[in-house]
Protein backbone atom coordinates (compact mmCIF):
# COMPACT_ATOMS: atom_id res chain seq x y z
CA UNK A 1 0.00 0.00 0.00
CA UNK A 2 1.07 3.56 -0.71
CA UNK A 3 0.05 6.79 -0.56
CA UNK A 4 -0.75 8.78 -3.76
CA UNK A 5 -2.38 11.50 -4.62
CA UNK A 6 -4.54 11.89 -8.01
CA UNK A 7 -4.84 15.48 -9.57
CA UNK A 8 -6.54 16.39 -12.72
CA UNK A 9 -3.97 17.73 -15.27
CA UNK A 10 -4.38 21.05 -17.95
CA UNK A 11 -6.00 18.53 -20.35
CA UNK A 12 -8.10 17.55 -17.88
CA UNK A 13 -7.08 13.98 -17.45
CA UNK A 14 -6.19 12.34 -14.07
CA UNK A 15 -2.81 12.65 -13.37
CA UNK A 16 -1.16 10.14 -11.12
CA UNK A 17 1.75 11.15 -8.11
CA UNK A 18 3.43 8.82 -5.96
CA UNK A 19 5.34 11.40 -3.35
CA UNK A 20 7.57 8.63 -2.13
CA UNK A 21 9.25 8.33 -5.11
CA UNK A 22 8.60 11.11 -7.03
CA UNK A 23 6.44 9.60 -9.87
CA UNK A 24 4.39 11.37 -11.96
CA UNK A 25 2.35 10.29 -14.84
CA UNK A 26 -0.84 10.52 -16.39
CA UNK A 27 -3.24 8.03 -15.70
CA UNK A 28 -4.87 6.18 -19.15
CA UNK A 29 -7.53 4.62 -17.43
CA UNK A 30 -9.80 4.42 -14.57
CA UNK A 31 -11.93 1.40 -13.33
CA UNK A 32 -14.95 3.30 -11.93
CA UNK A 33 -15.21 6.87 -12.52
CA UNK A 34 -18.73 8.14 -11.99
CA UNK A 35 -19.48 10.02 -8.88
CA UNK A 36 -21.14 7.23 -6.52
CA UNK A 37 -18.45 5.05 -7.47
CA UNK A 38 -14.77 5.70 -8.19
CA UNK A 39 -11.27 3.84 -8.47
CA UNK A 40 -10.99 0.66 -8.53
CA UNK A 41 -7.83 -0.61 -11.40
CA UNK A 42 -6.19 2.62 -12.48
CA UNK A 43 -3.83 2.36 -15.21
CA UNK A 44 -0.55 4.43 -15.56
CA UNK A 45 0.69 5.79 -18.95
CA UNK A 46 4.27 3.99 -17.85
CA UNK A 47 2.33 0.47 -17.97
CA UNK A 48 1.88 0.29 -14.44
CA UNK A 49 -0.97 -0.79 -12.43
CA UNK A 50 -2.83 0.36 -9.12
CA UNK A 51 -5.41 -0.40 -7.39
CA UNK A 52 -7.93 2.39 -5.27
CA UNK A 53 -10.87 1.03 -3.10
CA UNK A 54 -14.26 2.08 -4.79
CA UNK A 55 -15.46 4.96 -2.98
CA UNK A 56 -17.87 7.78 -3.70
CA UNK A 57 -15.67 10.35 -5.92
CA UNK A 58 -14.14 12.75 -4.27
CA UNK A 59 -15.24 16.27 -4.30
CA UNK A 60 -12.58 18.28 -5.40
CA UNK A 61 -9.06 17.23 -6.55
CA UNK A 62 -6.00 17.01 -5.76
CA UNK A 63 -7.07 14.31 -3.48
CA UNK A 64 -4.63 11.85 -1.63
CA UNK A 65 -6.04 8.00 -1.48
CA UNK A 66 -4.12 4.85 -0.34
CA UNK A 67 -3.89 2.76 -3.21
CA UNK A 68 -2.42 -1.06 -3.73
CA UNK A 69 0.54 -1.52 -6.53
CA UNK A 70 -0.98 -4.47 -9.04
CA UNK A 71 1.80 -3.91 -11.44
CA UNK A 72 5.07 -1.52 -11.22
CA UNK A 73 6.41 -0.26 -14.28
CA UNK A 74 10.48 -0.71 -13.94
CA UNK B 1 32.57 21.78 -36.45
CA UNK B 2 29.01 20.68 -37.72
CA UNK B 3 26.32 18.64 -35.88
CA UNK B 4 26.70 15.32 -35.25
CA UNK B 5 23.95 12.78 -36.90
CA UNK B 6 21.63 10.54 -34.91
CA UNK B 7 24.35 7.46 -35.66
CA UNK B 8 27.66 9.11 -34.55
CA UNK B 9 26.01 10.45 -31.46
CA UNK B 10 25.11 7.00 -30.89
CA UNK B 11 28.68 5.47 -31.72
CA UNK B 12 29.99 8.27 -29.49
CA UNK B 13 28.05 6.82 -26.50
CA UNK B 14 29.39 3.43 -27.21
CA UNK B 15 32.76 4.40 -27.86
CA UNK B 16 33.02 6.33 -24.32
CA UNK B 17 31.04 3.52 -22.59
CA UNK B 18 33.71 1.03 -23.66
CA UNK B 19 36.39 1.83 -21.03
CA UNK B 20 33.93 0.87 -18.46
CA UNK B 21 34.03 -2.78 -16.69
CA UNK B 22 31.01 -4.59 -18.24
CA UNK B 23 28.53 -4.23 -15.58
CA UNK B 24 29.34 -0.42 -14.75
CA UNK B 25 29.18 -0.41 -18.98
CA UNK B 26 25.23 -1.76 -18.60
CA UNK B 27 24.51 0.48 -16.10
CA UNK B 28 25.75 3.95 -17.25
CA UNK B 29 24.40 3.21 -20.63
CA UNK B 30 21.07 3.60 -19.52
CA UNK B 31 21.94 7.12 -18.47
CA UNK B 32 23.00 8.12 -22.01
CA UNK B 33 20.93 8.50 -25.10
CA UNK B 34 20.30 10.43 -27.77
CA UNK B 35 17.34 12.81 -27.92
CA UNK B 36 14.46 11.90 -30.23
CA UNK B 37 11.43 14.58 -30.02
CA UNK B 38 9.11 11.56 -30.92
CA UNK B 39 9.60 10.07 -27.81
CA UNK B 40 6.70 10.47 -25.36
CA UNK B 41 8.32 9.65 -22.10
CA UNK B 42 11.94 10.07 -21.07
CA UNK B 43 11.77 6.41 -19.40
CA UNK B 44 11.96 4.87 -22.64
CA UNK B 45 15.05 6.59 -23.39
CA UNK B 46 16.94 7.60 -20.13
CA UNK B 47 16.99 6.38 -16.71
CA UNK B 48 17.51 8.55 -14.08
CA UNK B 49 17.24 9.28 -10.33
CA UNK B 50 19.40 6.18 -9.21
CA UNK B 51 22.03 5.57 -7.24
CA UNK B 52 25.56 6.70 -8.49
CA UNK B 53 28.35 3.88 -9.69
CA UNK B 54 30.83 3.50 -7.25
CA UNK B 55 33.98 4.63 -8.13
CA UNK B 56 33.10 7.14 -10.90
CA UNK B 57 33.25 11.17 -10.50
CA UNK B 58 29.85 12.38 -10.00
CA UNK B 59 29.26 15.86 -9.60
CA UNK B 60 25.82 15.12 -7.42
CA UNK B 61 25.56 16.72 -3.59
CA UNK B 62 24.10 15.27 -0.67
CA UNK B 63 20.52 15.36 0.97
CA UNK B 64 21.67 18.08 3.07
CA UNK B 65 22.98 20.32 0.82
CA UNK B 66 19.27 19.78 -1.15
CA UNK B 67 17.99 20.90 2.45
CA UNK B 68 20.23 23.44 3.98
CA UNK B 69 22.11 24.81 0.79
CA UNK B 70 19.00 24.88 -1.41
CA UNK B 71 15.44 25.00 0.41
CA UNK B 72 16.02 26.09 3.83
CA UNK B 73 19.20 28.25 3.66
CA UNK B 74 17.95 31.35 1.82
CA UNK B 75 15.13 31.90 4.50
CA UNK B 76 16.83 35.07 5.66
CA UNK B 77 15.54 36.00 9.04
CA UNK B 78 15.73 32.21 10.26
CA UNK B 79 18.63 31.00 11.59
CA UNK B 80 20.30 27.48 10.06
CA UNK B 81 21.43 25.19 12.46
CA UNK B 82 24.47 22.99 10.67
CA UNK B 83 23.92 19.95 12.98
CA UNK B 84 27.04 17.80 13.10
CA UNK B 85 30.86 18.60 12.21
CA UNK B 86 31.94 21.72 11.16
CA UNK B 87 32.73 21.06 7.65
CA UNK B 88 29.34 20.59 5.81
CA UNK B 89 28.71 24.10 6.77
CA UNK B 90 31.71 25.86 6.60
CA UNK B 91 32.39 24.72 2.76
CA UNK B 92 29.27 25.52 1.45
CA UNK B 93 29.12 28.91 3.46
CA UNK B 94 27.62 31.56 1.32
CA UNK B 95 28.76 29.82 -1.76
CA UNK B 96 25.43 29.97 -3.46
CA UNK B 97 25.26 33.94 -4.03
CA UNK B 98 21.40 33.91 -2.48
CA UNK B 99 21.14 37.71 -2.18
CA UNK B 100 18.84 39.13 0.40
CA UNK B 101 18.63 42.68 1.85
CA UNK B 102 18.95 43.20 6.07
CA UNK B 103 21.77 43.57 8.08
CA UNK B 104 23.48 40.00 8.33
CA UNK B 105 23.87 38.98 12.06
CA UNK B 106 21.13 41.28 13.06
CA UNK B 107 17.98 40.16 11.39
CA UNK B 108 19.23 38.29 8.53
CA UNK B 109 21.68 35.36 8.72
CA UNK B 110 21.98 34.18 5.32
CA UNK B 111 26.01 34.07 4.47
CA UNK B 112 26.58 32.90 8.35
CA UNK B 113 27.61 29.64 9.73
CA UNK B 114 25.74 28.44 12.19
CA UNK B 115 26.68 24.89 13.43
CA UNK B 116 27.08 22.75 16.07
CA UNK B 117 30.98 21.60 15.64
CA UNK B 118 30.57 18.00 17.30
CA UNK B 119 33.51 16.47 18.57
CA UNK B 120 34.33 13.02 19.38
CA UNK B 121 32.36 13.15 22.58
CA UNK B 122 29.34 14.46 20.94
CA UNK B 123 29.35 11.34 19.34
CA UNK B 124 30.05 8.79 21.81
CA UNK B 125 27.04 11.12 24.09
CA UNK B 126 24.66 12.36 21.73
CA UNK B 127 24.25 15.35 21.17
CA UNK B 128 21.15 16.81 22.36
CA UNK B 129 21.91 18.93 24.92
CA UNK B 130 24.50 20.41 23.22
CA UNK B 131 21.67 21.32 20.46
CA UNK B 132 19.36 22.89 23.33
CA UNK B 133 22.60 25.18 24.56
CA UNK B 134 22.67 26.21 21.16
CA UNK B 135 19.30 27.39 20.78
CA UNK B 136 19.28 29.55 23.89
CA UNK B 137 22.72 30.83 22.85
CA UNK B 138 21.20 31.78 19.71
CA UNK B 139 18.24 33.14 21.14
CA UNK B 140 20.50 35.32 23.75
CA UNK B 141 22.97 36.82 20.87
CA UNK B 142 20.61 37.19 17.93
CA UNK B 143 17.27 38.12 19.34
CA UNK B 144 15.88 39.11 16.09
CA UNK B 145 15.77 35.96 14.70
CA UNK B 146 12.30 34.61 13.28
CA UNK B 147 13.29 31.13 14.20
CA UNK B 148 15.57 27.84 14.01
CA UNK B 149 15.90 25.13 11.35
CA UNK B 150 17.81 22.00 12.27
CA UNK B 151 19.48 20.41 9.58
CA UNK B 152 21.00 17.38 10.58
CA UNK B 153 24.12 16.25 8.94
CA UNK B 154 25.39 12.18 8.69
CA UNK B 155 26.20 11.80 12.06
CA UNK B 156 22.94 12.88 13.71
CA UNK B 157 20.90 9.80 11.83
CA UNK B 158 23.74 7.52 12.64
CA UNK B 159 23.95 7.84 16.38
CA UNK B 160 20.09 8.23 16.75
CA UNK B 161 19.98 12.07 18.43
CA UNK B 162 16.31 12.83 18.90
CA UNK B 163 16.42 16.10 17.48
CA UNK B 164 12.96 16.55 17.26
CA UNK B 165 11.71 16.88 20.95
CA UNK B 166 14.98 19.06 21.89
CA UNK B 167 13.28 21.22 19.03
CA UNK B 168 9.76 20.91 20.15
CA UNK B 169 10.67 21.79 23.54
CA UNK B 170 12.84 24.91 22.30
CA UNK B 171 10.10 26.24 20.26
CA UNK B 172 7.65 26.47 23.69
CA UNK B 173 10.71 28.10 25.23
CA UNK B 174 11.52 30.59 22.53
CA UNK B 175 8.03 30.94 21.85
CA UNK B 176 9.71 30.71 18.26
CA UNK B 177 8.96 27.80 15.27
CA UNK B 178 12.37 25.27 15.76
CA UNK B 179 12.31 22.93 12.75
CA UNK B 180 14.03 19.50 12.86
CA UNK B 181 15.25 18.87 9.60
CA UNK B 182 15.68 14.91 8.72
CA UNK B 183 18.22 15.65 5.93
CA UNK B 184 21.73 13.79 6.64
CA UNK B 185 23.62 13.53 4.14
CA UNK B 186 22.93 9.65 3.63
CA UNK B 187 19.29 9.69 2.67
CA UNK B 188 18.24 9.28 -0.56
CA UNK B 189 20.90 9.24 -4.17
CA UNK B 190 21.23 12.94 -4.10
CA UNK B 191 20.43 16.14 -3.10
CA UNK B 192 17.36 16.10 -4.55
CA UNK B 193 15.55 13.99 -1.95
CA UNK B 194 16.96 17.00 0.37
CA UNK B 195 14.65 19.43 -1.47
CA UNK B 196 11.64 16.98 -0.50
CA UNK B 197 12.58 15.71 2.53
CA UNK B 198 12.70 20.18 3.35
CA UNK B 199 9.50 20.25 1.58
CA UNK B 200 8.04 18.35 3.75
CA UNK B 201 9.26 19.48 7.06
CA UNK B 202 8.13 23.31 5.90
CA UNK B 203 4.83 21.50 5.74
CA UNK B 204 4.95 19.77 8.72
CA UNK B 205 6.53 22.63 11.29
CA UNK B 206 5.46 25.78 9.51
CA UNK B 207 2.71 25.79 8.10
CA UNK B 208 1.29 23.85 11.00
CA UNK B 209 1.76 27.09 12.84
CA UNK B 210 -1.32 28.44 11.19
CA UNK B 211 0.38 31.82 10.64
CA UNK B 212 1.46 32.34 14.16
CA UNK B 213 4.41 34.05 13.08
CA UNK B 214 3.39 36.91 10.77
CA UNK B 215 2.96 40.02 13.17
CA UNK B 216 1.04 42.89 10.75
CA UNK B 217 -1.96 42.15 9.74
CA UNK B 218 -3.05 40.36 6.23
CA UNK B 219 -5.44 41.14 4.03
CA UNK B 220 -5.50 38.72 1.04
CA UNK B 221 -5.84 40.52 -2.56
CA UNK B 222 -7.26 38.92 -5.82
CA UNK B 223 -3.93 38.99 -7.54
CA UNK B 224 -1.90 37.89 -4.52
CA UNK B 225 0.67 35.12 -6.10
CA UNK B 226 3.75 33.96 -4.69
CA UNK B 227 7.15 32.78 -6.71
CA UNK B 228 8.13 29.24 -5.60
CA UNK B 229 11.40 27.53 -6.43
CA UNK B 230 13.00 31.03 -7.09
CA UNK B 231 16.65 31.48 -5.09
CA UNK B 232 17.52 35.15 -5.91
CA UNK B 233 21.15 33.62 -7.17
CA UNK B 234 22.56 37.23 -7.87
CA UNK B 235 19.16 38.83 -7.74
CA UNK B 236 17.04 36.54 -9.82
CA UNK B 237 13.93 36.82 -7.89
CA UNK B 238 14.30 40.39 -7.72
CA UNK B 239 14.26 40.33 -11.51
CA UNK B 240 11.28 38.24 -12.24
CA UNK B 241 9.53 39.77 -9.05
CA UNK B 242 9.58 43.56 -10.99
CA UNK B 243 7.56 41.67 -14.25
CA UNK B 244 5.04 40.65 -11.82
CA UNK B 245 4.18 43.24 -9.94
CA UNK B 246 4.36 45.62 -13.34
CA UNK B 247 1.28 43.28 -14.96
CA UNK B 248 -0.53 43.90 -11.59
CA UNK B 249 0.09 40.39 -9.35
CA UNK B 250 1.01 41.14 -6.19
CA UNK B 251 4.14 38.88 -4.95
CA UNK B 252 3.11 37.96 -1.44
CA UNK B 253 6.15 35.07 -0.90
CA UNK B 254 9.62 34.23 -2.75
CA UNK B 255 10.57 30.57 -2.02
CA UNK B 256 13.12 30.80 -0.66
CA UNK B 257 15.49 33.37 -1.99
CA UNK B 258 15.50 37.01 -0.01
CA UNK B 259 12.10 35.00 1.76
CA UNK B 260 11.10 35.25 5.29
CA UNK B 261 9.10 33.57 7.91
CA UNK B 262 6.22 35.25 7.56
CA UNK B 263 6.44 35.48 3.60
CA UNK B 264 6.02 31.66 3.93
CA UNK B 265 3.60 31.63 6.26
CA UNK B 266 1.48 33.82 4.22
CA UNK B 267 1.41 31.36 1.40
CA UNK B 268 -1.38 29.66 1.85
CA UNK B 269 -3.37 32.69 1.04
CA UNK B 270 -2.33 33.50 -2.04
CA UNK B 271 -4.25 32.46 -5.63
CA UNK B 272 -1.71 31.32 -7.60
CA UNK B 273 1.47 29.41 -7.03
CA UNK B 274 4.18 29.99 -9.91
CA UNK B 275 7.39 27.68 -10.20
CA UNK B 276 10.15 28.30 -11.69
CA UNK B 277 12.33 25.49 -9.77
CA UNK B 278 10.37 22.43 -10.41
CA UNK B 279 12.51 19.77 -9.05
CA UNK B 280 13.28 21.37 -5.75
CA UNK B 281 9.64 22.65 -4.53
CA UNK B 282 7.14 21.01 -6.75
CA UNK B 283 6.28 18.78 -3.46
CA UNK B 284 4.94 21.97 -1.31
CA UNK B 285 2.70 23.17 -4.42
CA UNK B 286 1.34 20.20 -4.81
CA UNK B 287 0.36 20.30 -1.07
CA UNK B 288 -1.37 23.65 -1.17
CA UNK B 289 -2.89 22.43 -4.44
CA UNK B 290 -4.57 19.46 -2.40
CA UNK B 291 -4.75 21.30 1.15
CA UNK B 292 -5.25 25.01 0.39
CA UNK B 293 -6.87 24.46 -3.33
CA UNK B 294 -4.32 27.22 -4.52
CA UNK B 295 -3.54 25.73 -8.39
CA UNK B 296 0.13 26.24 -9.59
CA UNK B 297 1.35 26.65 -13.02
CA UNK B 298 5.22 26.28 -13.92
CA UNK B 299 6.79 29.43 -15.67
CA UNK B 300 10.30 29.95 -16.82
CA UNK B 301 11.67 33.43 -17.35
CA UNK B 302 14.85 32.38 -19.06
CA UNK B 303 15.11 34.77 -22.37
CA UNK B 304 12.42 36.99 -23.80
CA UNK B 305 10.84 34.33 -25.62
CA UNK B 306 9.78 31.83 -22.66
CA UNK B 307 9.23 35.17 -20.59
CA UNK B 308 6.36 35.83 -22.97
CA UNK B 309 4.98 32.85 -23.15
CA UNK B 310 5.17 32.44 -18.88
CA UNK B 311 3.70 36.12 -18.49
CA UNK B 312 0.98 35.19 -21.15
CA UNK B 313 0.55 31.72 -19.38
CA UNK B 314 0.39 33.34 -15.98
CA UNK B 315 -2.10 36.02 -17.10
CA UNK B 316 -4.48 33.49 -18.58
CA UNK B 317 -5.08 32.64 -14.80
CA UNK B 318 -6.59 36.15 -14.00
CA UNK B 319 -9.25 38.44 -15.13
CA UNK B 320 -8.61 40.99 -18.40
CA UNK B 321 -6.45 43.99 -16.33
CA UNK B 322 -3.84 41.20 -15.77
CA UNK B 323 -3.97 40.18 -19.38
CA UNK B 324 -3.37 43.58 -20.33
CA UNK B 325 -1.00 44.48 -18.21
CA UNK B 326 1.19 41.20 -19.21
CA UNK B 327 0.30 42.60 -22.72
CA UNK B 328 1.76 45.85 -21.61
CA UNK B 329 4.43 44.95 -19.63
CA UNK B 330 5.98 42.45 -23.07
CA UNK B 331 5.27 45.52 -25.60
CA UNK B 332 7.74 47.81 -22.82
CA UNK B 333 10.45 45.29 -22.77
CA UNK B 334 10.21 44.80 -26.44
CA UNK B 335 12.87 47.64 -27.85
CA UNK B 336 15.40 46.32 -25.32
CA UNK B 337 15.02 42.92 -26.17
CA UNK B 338 15.37 43.90 -29.57
CA UNK B 339 18.59 46.15 -28.64
CA UNK B 340 20.25 43.08 -27.02
CA UNK B 341 19.81 40.79 -29.61
CA UNK B 342 20.65 43.26 -32.12
CA UNK B 343 23.93 43.79 -30.93
CA UNK B 344 24.97 40.34 -29.34
CA UNK B 345 23.13 38.25 -31.56
CA UNK B 346 25.47 38.68 -34.38
CA UNK B 347 28.73 37.96 -32.39
CA UNK B 348 26.80 34.22 -30.81
CA UNK B 349 24.80 33.11 -33.72
CA UNK B 350 25.38 29.45 -34.79
CA UNK B 351 27.55 29.01 -31.40
CA UNK B 352 27.23 25.51 -29.88
CA UNK B 353 26.54 24.96 -26.28
CA UNK B 354 26.65 21.89 -23.92
CA UNK B 355 24.48 22.09 -20.34
CA UNK B 356 24.92 20.21 -17.29
CA UNK B 357 23.37 21.52 -14.42
CA UNK B 358 20.90 21.10 -11.22
CA UNK B 359 17.13 21.63 -11.05
CA UNK B 360 15.43 23.05 -13.56
CA UNK B 361 18.44 24.99 -15.84
CA UNK B 362 19.02 22.03 -18.05
CA UNK B 363 15.75 22.75 -19.59
CA UNK B 364 14.93 26.35 -18.94
CA UNK B 365 18.04 28.14 -20.33
CA UNK B 366 17.35 26.62 -23.39
CA UNK B 367 14.87 29.21 -24.74
CA UNK B 368 17.88 32.33 -23.83
CA UNK B 369 20.35 31.01 -25.70
CA UNK B 370 18.16 29.96 -29.19
CA UNK B 371 16.73 33.68 -28.46
CA UNK B 372 20.56 34.61 -29.23
CA UNK B 373 20.95 32.46 -32.19
CA UNK B 374 22.35 29.52 -30.18
CA UNK B 375 22.08 26.08 -29.98
CA UNK B 376 22.15 23.52 -27.11
CA UNK B 377 23.76 20.19 -28.32
CA UNK B 378 23.52 18.22 -25.14
CA UNK B 379 22.50 18.62 -21.97
CA UNK B 380 21.84 16.70 -18.49
CA UNK B 381 20.93 16.84 -15.28
CA UNK B 382 23.05 16.04 -12.05
CA UNK B 383 19.44 14.99 -9.97
CA UNK B 384 16.67 15.19 -12.35
CA UNK B 385 13.88 12.56 -12.48
CA UNK B 386 11.84 11.33 -15.54
CA UNK B 387 9.29 14.50 -15.32
CA UNK B 388 12.24 16.24 -15.68
CA UNK B 389 13.16 14.53 -18.98
CA UNK B 390 9.94 14.42 -19.97
CA UNK B 391 9.94 18.20 -19.91
CA UNK B 392 13.06 18.38 -21.59
CA UNK B 393 12.98 16.21 -24.40
CA UNK B 394 10.51 18.40 -26.42
CA UNK B 395 12.80 21.38 -25.52
CA UNK B 396 16.62 19.91 -27.52
CA UNK B 397 16.91 19.14 -31.45
CA UNK B 398 16.73 15.71 -32.13
CA UNK B 399 19.75 13.69 -32.41
CA UNK B 400 21.80 15.60 -29.41
CA UNK B 401 23.02 14.19 -26.08
CA UNK B 402 21.28 13.86 -23.05
CA UNK B 403 22.95 12.45 -20.10
CA UNK B 404 21.98 12.09 -16.33
CA UNK B 405 24.08 12.24 -13.82
CA UNK B 406 27.38 12.10 -16.31
CA UNK B 407 30.72 11.02 -14.82
CA UNK B 408 33.79 12.90 -15.06
CA UNK B 409 35.43 10.97 -17.90
CA UNK B 410 32.25 10.51 -20.21
CA UNK B 411 31.58 14.51 -20.05
CA UNK B 412 35.21 14.88 -20.73
CA UNK B 413 35.16 12.45 -23.82
CA UNK B 414 31.56 14.30 -24.79
CA UNK B 415 33.33 17.59 -24.79
CA UNK B 416 36.39 16.64 -26.68
CA UNK B 417 34.29 15.09 -29.49
CA UNK B 418 31.24 17.86 -29.66
CA UNK B 419 33.68 20.36 -29.28
CA UNK B 420 31.01 22.83 -28.22
CA UNK B 421 31.54 26.91 -28.42
CA UNK B 422 30.69 26.98 -24.83
CA UNK B 423 30.10 24.53 -21.68
CA UNK B 424 27.89 25.63 -18.97
CA UNK B 425 28.08 23.89 -15.58
CA UNK B 426 29.37 23.87 -12.09
CA UNK B 427 32.42 24.86 -10.42
CA UNK B 428 33.59 21.21 -10.30
CA UNK B 429 33.72 21.56 -14.11
CA UNK B 430 34.83 24.60 -14.42
CA UNK B 431 38.86 24.86 -14.27
CA UNK B 432 38.58 21.17 -16.53
CA UNK B 433 37.27 22.61 -19.40
CA UNK B 434 38.80 25.94 -19.37
CA UNK B 435 42.11 23.81 -19.16
CA UNK B 436 40.77 22.62 -21.95
CA UNK B 437 40.69 25.55 -23.82
CA UNK B 438 37.42 25.42 -23.96
CA UNK B 439 35.02 28.61 -23.07
CA UNK B 440 32.98 27.91 -19.72
CA UNK B 441 30.25 29.63 -17.57
CA UNK B 442 29.19 28.37 -14.20
CA UNK B 443 25.71 28.22 -14.78
CA UNK B 444 24.75 27.62 -11.13
CA UNK B 445 25.93 30.94 -9.24
CA UNK B 446 26.03 32.46 -12.42
CA UNK B 447 29.99 32.63 -12.23
CA UNK B 448 29.82 35.59 -9.99
CA UNK B 449 27.41 37.61 -12.13
CA UNK B 450 23.99 37.42 -12.84
CA UNK B 451 20.50 37.75 -12.35
CA UNK B 452 19.27 35.87 -15.37
CA UNK B 453 16.23 36.19 -15.05
CA UNK B 454 13.83 38.28 -16.50
CA UNK B 455 14.43 40.85 -19.08
CA UNK B 456 16.90 42.35 -17.23
CA UNK B 457 18.95 39.54 -16.18
CA UNK B 458 18.72 38.37 -20.22
CA UNK B 459 21.24 41.69 -21.03
CA UNK B 460 23.50 40.50 -18.09
CA UNK B 461 23.01 36.25 -20.19
CA UNK B 462 23.66 37.91 -23.38
CA UNK B 463 26.28 39.84 -22.14
CA UNK B 464 28.21 37.27 -20.17
CA UNK B 465 28.07 34.56 -22.75
CA UNK B 466 29.57 36.87 -25.28
CA UNK B 467 32.49 38.20 -23.06
CA UNK B 468 32.99 34.20 -22.53
CA UNK B 469 32.60 32.82 -25.87
CA UNK B 470 34.44 35.94 -27.56
CA UNK B 471 36.89 36.64 -24.81
CA UNK B 472 40.85 36.88 -27.00
CA UNK B 473 42.24 34.22 -24.41
CA UNK B 474 40.75 31.56 -25.91
CA UNK B 475 43.14 32.19 -28.90
CA UNK B 476 46.04 32.07 -26.43
CA UNK B 477 45.81 28.80 -25.82
CA UNK B 478 48.87 27.41 -27.62
CA UNK B 479 52.67 28.55 -26.40
CA UNK B 480 54.12 31.16 -29.07
CA UNK B 481 56.89 28.96 -29.59
CA UNK B 482 55.00 25.95 -30.87
CA UNK B 483 52.59 28.31 -33.01
CA UNK B 484 53.16 27.66 -36.74
CA UNK B 485 54.24 30.67 -38.42
CA UNK B 486 51.21 32.41 -40.05
CA UNK B 487 51.90 33.38 -44.24
CA UNK B 488 50.73 37.07 -43.45
CA UNK B 489 53.20 37.28 -40.39
CA UNK B 490 55.60 36.20 -42.29
CA UNK B 491 54.66 38.45 -45.52
CA UNK B 492 54.86 41.18 -42.47
CA UNK B 493 58.71 40.48 -41.10
CA UNK B 494 59.70 40.32 -44.72
S1 LIG C 1 27.19 13.66 2.98
FE1 LIG C 1 26.99 13.94 5.21
S2 LIG C 1 29.05 14.51 5.90
FE2 LIG C 1 28.97 14.84 3.66
S3 LIG C 1 28.39 17.03 3.42
FE3 LIG C 1 26.49 15.78 3.35
S4 LIG C 1 25.78 15.81 5.49
FE4 LIG C 1 27.92 16.41 5.54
Amino acid sequence: MANIMIRRSDKGDYVFYLPKRDLEDTIISMEFDTPEKWGGEIKLNNGGAYFIEPQTAPERLPYSVRAKRLDAAE
Amino acid sequence: MSNLTREETEALIAEVLEVYPEKAQKDRAKHLAVNDQSVEQSKKCITSNRKSLPGVMTIRGCAYAGSKGVVWGPIKDMIHISHGPVGCGQYSRAGRRNYYVGVTGVNTFGTMNFTSDFQEKDIVFGGDKKLAKIINEIEALFPLHKGISVQSECPIGLIGDDIEAVSKKGAVELNKPVVPVRCEGFRGVSQSLGHHIANDSIRDWVFGRDGKDVKQEFVPGPYDVSIIGDYNIGGDAWSSRILLEEMGLRVVAQWSGDGTLAEIELTPKVKLNLIHCYRSMNYIARHMEEKYNIPWIEYNFFGPTKIAESLRAIAAHFDDTIKAGAEAVIAKYQPMVDAIVGKYKARLEGKRVMLYVGGLRPRHVIGSYEDLGMEVVGTGYEFGHNDDYDRTIKEMGNATLLYDDVTGFEFEEFVKRVKPDLIGSGIKEKYIFQKMGVPFRQMHSWDYSGPYHGYDGFAIFARDMDMTINNPCWKKMEAPWLKKPEAEELAKAA
